[in-house]
């Protein structure tokens, strides 16, 4: 069995493979190729080094765009996995109504980003109607306004992956920890989170990497108004490469930078936490 | 025995679920132009399907047209299908989606099956598709029309645009508030032939703003609106006056450089607008464009700066409470010297351009329906009454001219001696990032977080700037 399977698993992964290559590595590889380039279509692309990564650092723009998208992701990283983690210690009590809860909650999740930008614009800017203003006249509206956004969309994903960490808890270990003369506190801190870690291992990956790839309801909420004082780097780019006539390629290396920027950090996050992960 | 079952279930579903993947792709490739054309277009891929084998015989050649406007996507298509019963040359037309046209064409031109036909916004549209213009200057689409000036020129002398449409903005007023207005006690004018400056328009706008309990309205201007993306009214278009007058007393028609001489007239106005508005200045970047419409056509405010694209925006509001007559044209006076002979800013953002990588018979093809188009009877009628433009040839007579109200606002404008229009010099403002930049700095002025000065001095900068990164 073992030694068919070896010889035939090029086969077997074969259909894969293509649609893998066609659908990501090949366009993948023209994309990097482009950010060398001043193109208008990707069909009349003309070489020219570096350049494109030099005309990024010659606007402030993305550097701006950059530090607001790590402000915004370290605190809706933290918000989103602080409250989701509640929630799920709430809901895996056996308190009534627990599956109508994790519903409701997860229900935002299923809205579209920029519905959701949309619906979030709409009502804040109903609240701040009674003060004269909008969303859009301060950037630190647009900042909270961002972080409510993504905590009320995301909290509901990391909460179920939460409970299914939770659930898989041994009662015996929470049992002996009790009849050790653990506290609530302790049972929580020594025999809960280190089993849960990798939960929260799959969960802060995501919220990283969802944080800092936000696009959707960045531009249904403000587009980056007030003078792109809340544009994330998504949208940075989007607007690099649309926004002015031969910029394309810049759009394109800001692109490559941005993704190499998002891997590291994922990366060393996926790292960092699995080595706190610890059999049961 | 069990798990092999089982296995051989698995790879089943997943070689099933990678063909259905397939399958389904296939189908995505169409779905786009199925559902940019309108139900008919399976009739039409059909007649595209037997054209293309008469082809290899006639070498006809095929037209495909990007068009611009969303909002009149299903009379392009029945002209489309028209045009082939009547000639048999399968003409498909894909509409992109509002505000996308960029996007959409760099797309769909890096195909092999790229648009034949499609348009561009002026010089700085021309800079950058210039690879794939082709020169018209042979057509008798060029011959028709009546002022060559207005055509694209390269510098080798080549026409690569012709524009096929002349459109008109100022403000638009509401003639029944205004002559409500007018008969009132105190009036700081008799009528709107007093209205020939900024001084006068000032006076009775905020006049008007101070009795608007009395005239039935919410404010004399409808919303400013702000919100990214639908700011265009004001730093397209009501920048347009600033800078026209500044490139006529310069003797230019682009410049790297400006000095923005006209700020504060351009500031005079959009004071105006934000102070005597239904919607405090604190609220506008939370209004679009159809809201103001909107409110325009409900009779709530008297006045609104768009062009004779807008009505039908107006007329469709349901219930409106303006009535066409009574909607009439205004030129956006700012306070400049010899504003009093000043009319409609006209002129054109809409090219036609025909893809000089498209096989030599598709160019001619799209050549011909163009040329169908503005020439038969059938196109003719076509273009004024169903898509209501007011088309810049010499084969239109004066009865086949469009009859919406603000369309004959700007062709009386047009006509008249007296005035003298204002062009449309906005097409040469470097990029949408300026423009974007601008309008976010009104935005910022407007809710007061900037002062007019740093205004000014970011459109001076930016416009270098962004020029300069244009044509590097």
């Amino acid at each position: 069995m073992q030694k068919t399977l070896r010889r035939y698993f090029p086969i077997f992964i074969l259909p894969t493979l293509i649609a893998f290559a066609f659908a990501f590595i090949l366009p993948f590889a023209m994309g990097v190729y482009l950010s060398f380039c001043k193109f208008k279509t990707i069909t009349n692309a003309q070489f020219t080094g570096i350049d494109n990564y030099v005309k990024i650092f010659a606007d402030r723009d993305f550097i701006n765009a950059f530090w607001f998208t790590i402000k915004v992701s370290v605190l809706s990283i933290l918000t989103i996995n602080i409250f989701a983690f509640i929630l799920a210690l709430a809901l895996t009590r056996r308190i009534r109504g627990t599956n109508l809860f994790r519903t409701v909650f997860f229900m935002p999740n299923l809205i579209g980003g920029i519905i959701l930008g949309y619906i979030w614009q709409q009502m804040i800017n109903a609240v701040l109607l009674q003060f004269e203003t909008t969303l859009v006249a301060n950037a630190t509206y647009g900042f909270w306004g961002l972080i409510i956004l993504m905590n009320w969309q995301m909290i509901g994903y990391m909460m179920i992956i939460y409970i299914a960490g939770l659930q898989n808890v041994p009662t015996d270990l929470l049992e002996a920890a009790q009849i050790d003369g653990a506290t609530g506190w302790q049972a929580l801190t020594r025999v809960k989170i280190p089993l849960v870690m990798p939960s929260i291992t799959i969960c802060l990956f995501l919220t990283v990497s969802n944080s800092f790839k936000l696009f959707d309801q960045n531009l249904a909420l403000t587009a980056g108004a007030p003078s792109k004082r809340t544009a994330m780097l998504a949208l940075d780019i989007y607007n690099t490469f649309y926004g002015r006539m031969g910029y394309e390629g810049v759009g394109q290396a800001k692109a490559v930078l941005f993704f190499i920027a998002v891997a590291a950090i994922a990366l060393t996050q996926l790292a960092m936490t699995r080595r706190k992960e610890v059999e049961a | 025995m069990k798990n092999k079952v089982i296995g051989a279930t698995l790879c089943a579903i997943m070689t099933m679920s990678l063909f259905t993947g397939c399958g389904r792709k296939a189908e995505n490739g169409d779905t786009p132009q199925n559902t940019a054309q309108n139900p008919t277009s399976t009739q039409e891929n059909d007649n595209q399907a037997n054209n293309q084998n008469n082809n290899q015989n006639t070498a006809k050649g095929q037209v495909y047209y990007l068009s611009f406007k969303p909002e009149v996507n299903n009379i392009w298509q029945d002209l489309a299908q028209k045009y082939t019963q009547e000639t048999g040359v399968p003409v498909k037309v894909v509409t992109a989606a509002s505000g996308t046209y960029e996007q959409t064409l760099m797309s769909e031109i890096a195909n092999t099956e790229a648009p034949t036909l499609f348009q561009i916004n002026g010089l700085i549209g021309y800079q950058s598709w210039k690879d794939y213009c082709a020169d018209l200057k042979d057509t008798q689409l060029y011959e028709w029309l009546l002022d060559k000036s207005i055509a694209i020129t390269g510098e080798d002398g080549g026409v690569y645009g012709i524009p096929y449409v002349v459109e008109g903005y100022g403000i638009i007023y509401n003639n029944a508030i205004m002559d409500k207005y007018f008969a009132m006690e105190g009036a700081k004018a008799a009528s709107m032939d007093e209205i020939k400056n900024f001084k006068t328009l000032k006076a009775v706008v905020e006049d008007m703003q101070a009795k608007k309990d009395d005239l039935g309205i919410n404010g004399v201007f409808a919303s400013t609106s702000l919100t990214p993306g639908e700011d265009w009214r004001w730093q397209t278009h009501l920048a347009n006056i600033p800078i026209a007058y500044e490139y006529k007393d310069k003797g230019v028609t682009d410049a790297d450089t400006i000095d923005f001489t006209y700020a504060d007239n351009f500031k005079n106005v959009f004071d105006l607008y934000i102070n005597n508005s239904c919607t405090a200045p604190g609220l506008l970047g939370n209004k679009s464009v159809s809201d103001s419409m909107a409110e325009f056509a409900l009779g709530q405010v008297a006045m609104v700066q768009n062009g004779n694209w807008a009505w039908s925006q107006i007329s469709d509001v349901g219930d409106i409470a303006v009535k066409a007559e009574d909607v009439k044209f205004l030129p956006i006076y700012a306070g400049i010297e010899g504003e009093e002979g000043q009319g409609l800013c006209v002129g054109t953002e809409n090219f036609f351009c025909i893809n000089s990588k498209a096989k030599p018979e598709d160019q001619a093809a799209s050549i011909a329906f163009v040329e169908w188009l503005f020439s038969s009877d059938e196109g003719k009628a076509a273009v004024t009454n169903d898509l209501g433009l007011i088309a810049p040839f010499n084969t239109f007579s004066d009865e086949e001219k469009p009859n919406d109200p603000l369309a004959r606002e700007v062709l009386r404008d047009m006509a008249d001696e007296t005035t003298t229009s204002i062009p449309w010099q906005f097409t040469t403002f470097p990029s949408i990032r300026f423009k974007d930049n601008f309008g976010a700095a009104l935005l910022e002025y407007a809710s007061g977080s900037k002062k007019w000065e740093e205004v000014k001095e970011q459109v001076i900068s930016d416009w270098a700037a962004e020029k300069a990164a244009v044509t590097q």
